[in-house]
């Protein structure tokens, strides 16, 4: 076929699908509720705001000690936190909402890990993984560990262990989750 | 795999060129006065035989009379190594002359030992804290910490 007897069909389809196309193609909404296909969903704003806020928790890529092997672990595909709609661990505060302080905590390190906090928006959330973070774990005595991060922020939710297992944080997540469920933005 | 010199024959070598300068020596180790561990140590870095041009590692124990601070020299050409330690009496003011000048090596490790342990380097060109912080009040990996 000559080269302009080419254009010319390709012309043709496109003026052809141009004209059939003048109208959009309606949803397929058959499938849906006689009150969701016009669009009317009853619920309080609290249910949704938490529903929303619980499910995609992003939490702070911030490891202190040899519990951040576990938290990675809980991030690998194994016990796998993207279930819980934590795929992406932040590197910066500015977007992350959780932070899971997992380590010991010394009194060196204290400074930076209150300013990260700070610097993280509301509504934020702490978990403290471990018995380093808990209470100082075996470390408590010594000149140089912070006895419990509650010394230096709010914590949220305790995981106990040493180093608690993936399962043990997810459990904490959960129990994070729950607490989120739980708010109100009347209180707020 | 490195060639432990014995300690006594070193010992020997370093009593020949510094009369007075070895406090003990075994097989392990040569222990030497706090007063001549800077010749002695630039002996053993520049004597060829001996070259010992690698601080391995630097540090110190409290035996509660007194402070030893520990020398790990290794010498590259001929694989072989050695340990050399000073002693130093004064509770109070622990002091060892500083070695940097010869091993850069020497720089935090020196400084890891004055922060914990309080040995004061002298001749040390930045001798501060390097784990704890300024102001932190005591040396902790003394025996009488706490």
């Amino acid at each position: 076929m000559p080269l302009k007897e080419i254009d010319i069909a390709e012309g043709l389809k496109i003026n052809s699908l141009m004209e059939a196309s003048q109208q959009p193609i309606p949803d397929p909404d058959k499938w849906l509720d006689e009150e969701i296909r016009r669009n009317v969903l009853i619920t309080t704003v609290d249910y949704v705001l938490d529903w929303a806020r619980s499910r995609s928790l992003f939490p702070l890529m911030f490891g202190l000690a040899c519990c951040a092997f576990e938290m990675i672990g809980a991030a690998a595909s194994r016990f796998d936190i993207a279930r819980f709609g934590m795929d992406i661990f932040r590197w910066s505060p500015r977007q992350a909402d959780l932070m899971i302080v997992a380590g010991t905590l010394t009194w060196k390190m204290a400074p930076a890990v209150k300013l990260v906090y700070e610097q993280m928006p509301e509504p934020k959330w702490v978990i403290a993984m471990g018995q380093c973070a808990i209470s100082g774990g075996p470390f408590r005595e010594s000149y140089s560990v912070v006895p419990g991060i509650n010394r230096i922020i709010p914590v949220d939710v305790y995981v106990p262990g040493c180093p608690p297992r993936p399962e043990g944080l997810l459990h904490g997540i959960r129990k994070i989750h729950e607490k989120i469920i739980r708010e109100s933005i009347k209180k707020a | 795999m490195t060639k432990a010199l014995n300690g006594e024959e070193v010992a020997k070598k370093i009593a020949k060129k510094f009369p007075g300068s070895i406090a003990a020596a075994d097989k392990a180790a040569v222990v030497v006065t706090s007063k001549s561990l800077y010749q002695v140590a630039e002996f053993l870095k520049n004597t060829r035989t001996l070259d010992f041009d690698y601080l391995t590692n630097l540090t110190a124990v409290d035996y509660t009379d007194y402070f030893e601070v520990v020398y790990h020299l290794i010498s590259l050409r001929h694989n072989h190594s050695v340990v050399l330690k000073a002693r130093c009496y004064d509770r109070d003011k622990p002091a060892v002359p500083s070695v940097v000048s010869l091993w850069r090596a020497a720089d935090f490790q020196e400084r890891e030992a004055y922060d914990l342990m309080g040995i004061i380097f002298e001749g040390h060109p930045n001798l501060k804290r390097l784990l704890l912080w300024e102001g932190f009040v005591g040396h902790p990996l003394r025996r009488d910490y706490l």
